[in-house]
């Protein structure tokens, strides 16, 4: 048995969520291989080599991939998987955004997100917002798999000695072209691989409110998160998102203000670690999922907790 | 410029959906069915194309069984001109939704094709990618702007840790992340005149797609349960039991 896994990658580093993913793939068993499509990723290529367990590291290193758009990547990818029987990667936006593409590539389904691995053949995923758990089978030959990266502890970093293997060729499906990002510059840990999310829902009125969750983030050293409401109500940008349609995240501490705990938001943090929820509505939902709740107006507590930490 | 919406029939947003307690699937008798919301996000931008004189016929496609017209008619409601049912039974996978779509896409040849970028039910976020490579189009996926240019559309999209910003040559695809638009409600006046616009009926074989299964639903449980802990009476209290309990800060 063989699992190629796509590297997450900005081609200057290789992102924690391929560590989570090389779990996954070990729990399966048999040969667990690592590619890297980029340009200039030469320093990414090392890194995976040297991630424990891994039998071995495609680099396909091309200015074609720079992006890493979906069009291109997906052909190097189906091309590469000949020879696999699992191909796998995290399910981050990237992950979500060309897996699917290789699956079609390869005329198989594509099993999104899993959260548990019963055999080779079967898994379990959350489906409907996560109310419900549910157990599928494939009966393709091949499979291909995204992994929730919180599901999975990830592998050590270091240990590996892998050989890094150079793949030649370049796919350019000539049909889309990068202009430009705007990625949001901040100091903060990122709130995937954050040990402290504060998020804040509806009932932080507004955007400028957010801003009483930054004291507490730095001194907390935590990423500062939103519930779908928030972003709905146009309070703060989607990246913030923690929920079943926005970013999974499984903290060791997770403070959830004025958020009432919709089952969409509950799906992306209840494997958190600690769970506090501070909320004026002591009905609130997310008061049954909490470790430590706190009813209250958290126009009044905010201050209180910052001046506290 | 034609514009091609898929929507997808699912249990309505507000519905809490249980497994089935023989475990055997989730319970759906009776329950309120919609438009998936991200679809919904994805009709309205092709009516807003139109209303800009950007669009010049929205087209809106779904796949399922007979009820799902229901859907389309909403969509028709909402302001798309025409419907296209490709009768399906059971609940056809991704990869087979991305097989006849590409089958209403040969027969109707539209310019921009706008989907939501997962449904509510199966959280799948797939059909639109899978058609893409089925179609060799260029994709922007999580859409929350979406710009037509002479022969391209920018698409600017969701990513971890910001926006990022794509050029593709159209025909091309795109799927709608939740901050695109906000959808109107169909007017009265509306929901009158769609039942009196064209809704065309295909079979798979029509699109010459021999529907498969790939995946098999083995069974449904609900998830864990994590037990509610306590409530602190202060802020300082709290500190206190993150400090010296949890031992967390």
């Amino acid at each position: 048995m063989k699992t190629l896994i796509v590297a997450e990658h900005d081609n200057e580093s290789l992102k924690p969520a391929t560590l989570n993913a090389v779990a996954a793939a070990q729990q399966l068993g048999g040969d667990v291989d690592i590619l890297v499509v980029g340009s200039g990723c030469q320093g990414v290529a090392d890194a995976a080599a040297s991630i424990a367990g891994v039998a071995g590291v495609l680099s396909a290193d091309n200015v074609v991939y720079e992006h890493q758009l979906a069009e291109n990547v997906s052909l190097a990818i189906a091309d590469l998987a000949v020879g696999y029987d699992f191909v796998m990667a995290a399910a981050t936006a990237n992950g979500k955004n060309f897996m699917p593409r290789v699956a079609a590539l390869l005329d198989v389904a594509q099993i999104s997100d899993i959260t548990g691995i019963i055999d080779a053949e079967t898994f379990e995923r959350p489906i409907y917002a996560g109310n419900v758990m549910a157990t599928v089978k494939s009966s393709d030959a091949k499979k291909v798999i995204t992994v929730r990266t919180t599901a999975f502890d990830a592998v050590a970093a270091e240990g590996g000695t892998a050989v890094v293997q150079q793949v030649d060729g370049a796919h350019d499906a000539g049909v889309s072209r990068f202009v430009g990002e705007e990625v949001a510059v901040s100091d903060r840990p990122e709130l995937t691989a954050a040990s402290v999310v504060i998020s804040g829902g509806r009932g932080m009125q507004n955007g400028d409110n957010f801003s009483m969750l930054e004291g507490i983030a730095d001194k907390l050293n935590a990423a500062i998160g939103a519930s779908r409401a928030a972003v709905d109500a146009g309070f703060v940008p989607n990246d913030y998102q923690v929920g079943q349609t926005g970013k999974i995240v499984a903290p060791d501490l997770y403070i959830a203000v004025g958020i009432s705990g919709a089952i969409q938001h509950l799906a992306g943090m209840k494997d958190s670690k600690v769970i506090v929820a501070i909320n004026k509505d002591e009905d609130a939902p997310i008061f049954q999922v909490a470790d430590y709740g706190l009813v209250a107006d958290l126009f009044s507590a905010l201050p209180e907790l910052e001046a506290a930490l | 410029m034609k514009v091609l919406v898929a929507v997808k029939r699912v249990v309505d947003y507000n519905v809490k959906v249980r497994a089935k307690s023989d475990g055997s699937d989730v319970e759906l008798n009776n329950v309120k069915m919609a438009i998936n919301p991200f679809c919904e996000i994805a009709v309205e931008e092709a009516v807003r194309l139109k209303e800009a004189g950007t669009a010049s016929e929205v087209v809106v496609a779904s796949i399922g069984d007979k009820s799902c017209q229901e859907q389309i008619r909403t969509a028709l409601a909402l302001g798309a001109d025409r419907g296209v049912h490709v009768e399906a039974e059971g609940r056809p996978e991704p990869l087979e939704i991305a097989k006849l779509l590409k089958g209403v896409i040969a027969a109707e040849s539209p310019d921009l094709i706008i989907l939501g970028k997962q449904s509510i039910d199966g959280d799948n976020n797939q059909t639109g990618q899978m058609l893409g490579a089925l179609t060799g189009m260029g994709q922007g996926t999580f859409a929350s702007e979406v710009n037509v240019g002479d022969g391209t559309v920018q698409v600017i999209r969701e990513v971890d840790g910001g926006l990022q910003t794509v050029e593709l040559t159209l025909p091309a695809i795109v799927t709608t992340d939740l901050r695109l638009n906000e959808p109107r409600y169909a007017s009265l006046p509306n929901i009158m005149k769609a039942k009196k616009k064209p809704l065309e009926t295909f079979s798979p074989s029509d699109l010459g797609v021999d529907v498969q299964s790939h995946v098999t639903l083995v069974s449904v449980k609900p998830p864990a349960e994590r037990s509610a802990g306590i409530k602190v009476e202060s802020v300082e209290q709290l500190v206190d039991k993150l400090k010296n309990e949890a031992k967390v800060i």
